[in-house]
């Protein structure tokens, strides 16, 4: 409960604090300071020490998973904040209303991690996604910006439409909004037997367009390239591990309703979003489209976990998350101050910038899930949750994620090829001395979770 | 009336504001369409409503059961208004620098 009011008070002394003050420096200290006063909370929340109570009448549901991932969602927003703030300051003027926006979307978040009834996920995606049609179209001059804001708004609400309807079908199938049936009252007419299933096939088509996951991916990569820059590094990192910590609640106690179908659809969509997000990847010029792309690709990845849903696919989602986002937020970090964003852009930086080639060359490892980096954990927890669920049945399907995963090595390895091998004049904007501490802070993170995973795990359970 | 006619009136609906969606090409009808889908949804959960309603009075005459589907119809209102200030804005911004409202117009992004 604590991230949930500390963040929506947050937003809102933000926005107040950009009337008093119009020093973009002092509002980017109040946001760190928001931030760090969140993360607190929410620690405090999580081991029980004190706790905001508000009798919620079991529309929220507060448990050690979600508060852990309110923590990393939090805690990658500040590292992301102190990386990137002063990009923040150069998007516009209104850089007050930027931050209180980012708050809003951590309240989203912290509603879709605790949720228990079907009205706080509606309420929950949408406090997180206005927000960001918002921050997608900051910048107001800028041409693609607009196009961005317009197709990323459009898409968000006619997938809340789809969500809305699958929601309004499950109510006429049991008639409460719980998200565990078994609660229902008085029994159902049985003739409306396809209405929960139907009901829940819409869910899950609305939120594979929140977690852009083919076959309804292909608004993303126009949104994340249109968008600013720092914006999209926030998009793709903490706004979509959100999207999947809504997925697993809500199918974790609903996967048995869709029985067969279940069994189909979702191997069909994993290896699609795989097949399209690694091939497509492979033939961009930008890195920024490219990063789009492989951002489709790890979310095919992170849907094993709604494949596995088990305590193996809980832990992975966190893991995953952690090594995701961070890794992301590094790589955008650095892709924001370069001046050219395509791969020959980065030519030659190892000479320039050595720390900052080889800091960027962990994070994309760490991606490509090589070992002794948290992303090969990561992924690690994904397909053995998968082949715990599945046995043999799931064999095939961890096999051609392996294959697409040697695919994604080759684009990755395209940008550290170009660091390390290739001459030329990488140019890029100036970068202070704690830019580069906190990027070294958060490469050791990276290859700490890397050797001890439970470093984090542990967390989970006592 | 049966509950199957409110469910394929709502279901009529919402398909048409989908199909507005993918082929109609001016902004703003497009979030019309939208809206009419979320609309679509609203008759359809009043309707479910005010059936459990019915089946559950015959039990117990103060009930309140099958109440929370209307409730939800308020939060939907309200966000759709919520949704409805952002994409505005958003459509006038877009107009403000390219003078048109027609999707197609805006395909800078394609490679």
């Amino acid at each position: 409960m604590n991230a949930i009011i500390l963040s929506a008070i947050a937003g809102v002394v933000m926005m107040f604090s950009g009337i008093f003050s119009k020093n973009k420096h002092a509002l980017t200290n109040t946001a760190i300071a928001g931030l760090l006063i969140l993360l607190i909370g929410n620690i405090l929340d999580t081991y029980h020490v004190y706790t905001i109570t508000v009798n919620t009448h079991d529309m929220l549901h507060f448990d050690k998973f979600g508060a852990s991932f309110n923590s990393i969602a939090i805690g990658a927003t500040l590292l992301y904040v102190l990386l990137s703030g002063r990009d923040i300051e150069k998007v516009g003027v209104n850089v007050a209303e930027y931050y209180a926006l980012v708050f809003f979307a951590l309240c989203g978040i912290s509603l879709l991690s605790s949720f228990n009834s079907l009205l706080i996920l509606f309420l929950g995606v949408e406090i997180m996604s206005i927000p960001l049609y918002i921050l997608t179209g900051a910048d107001k001059k800028n041409l693609k910006g607009n196009e961005a804001s317009l197709k990323y708004f459009l898409m968000g609400a006619f997938s809340t439409g789809i969500m809305l309807m699958g929601i309004a079908l499950l109510y006429g199938a049991t008639g409460n909004f719980e998200i565990n049936p078994s609660q229902s009252l008085i029994n159902v007419p049985l003739t409306h037997g396809i209405l929960g299933p139907l009901g829940l096939l819409f869910i899950f088509i609305s939120l594979s367009f929140k977690v852009s996951a083919a076959p309804f991916h292909f608004w993303t990569p126009d949104v994340y390239d249109g968008a600013p820059s720092v914006f999209t590094s926030f998009m793709a990192t903490i706004i979509k591990s959100a999207g999947f910590i809504a997925f697993i609640r809500l199918f974790s106690s609903r996967s048995e309703d869709l029985e067969v179908s279940w069994q189909v659809i979702l191997p069909l969509v994993i290896v699609a979003t795989l097949l399209i997000g690694n091939i497509t990847a492979v033939f961009q010029q930008s890195v920024k489209r490219m990063l789009a792309y492989s951002s489709i690709a790890q979310a095919g990845f992170m849907l094993f976990a709604l494949y596995g849903s088990n305590d193996l696919a809980r832990e992975g989602i966190i893991l995953y998350a952690t090594a995701y986002s961070l890794a992301t937020i590094g790589i955008f970090a650095i892709l924001i101050r370069m001046k050219d964003y395509t791969f020959d852009g980065y030519n030659g930086l190892a000479k320039k910038q050595p720390l900052l080639a080889f800091v960027n060359t962990v994070f994309l490892l760490s991606l490509a899930g090589i070992p002794l980096t948290a992303g090969f954990f990561a992924k690690y927890y994904m397909l053995a949750s998968a082949i715990k669920e599945g046995g043999h049945s799931a064999l095939w399907l961890v096999i051609v994620a392996l294959l697409f995963a040697a695919v994604s090595v080759y684009y990755y390895f395209r940008v550290i090829q170009a660091m390390y091998f290739k001459d030329g004049e990488a140019e890029m904007s100036e970068t202070n001395k704690g830019f580069r501490i906190l990027l070294v802070i958060i490469a050791c993170i990276i290859i700490l979770i890397g050797i001890y995973p439970s470093l984090l795990l542990d967390r989970l359970y006592f | 009336m049966p509950i199957e006619y409110y469910i394929f009136l709502s279901l009529a609906l919402f398909s048409i504001g989908i199909v507005g969606v993918l082929t109609r090409r001016n902004a703003i009808v497009v979030f019309m369409c939208i809206e009419l889908m979320l609309n679509a949804v609203n008759l359809l959960l009043v309707a479910f409503s005010k059936m459990y309603y019915a089946m559950a009075v015959v039990n117990n005459s103060a009930t309140t059961f099958g109440t929370d589907g209307q409730l939800f119809v308020f939060f939907i209102m309200v966000v759709a208004a919520a949704e409805v200030s952002v994409g505005l804005a958003i459509i006038v911004m877009m107009y403000r620098n390219t003078h048109s409202v027609d999707i197609n117009f805006l395909n800078r992004l394609k490679n």
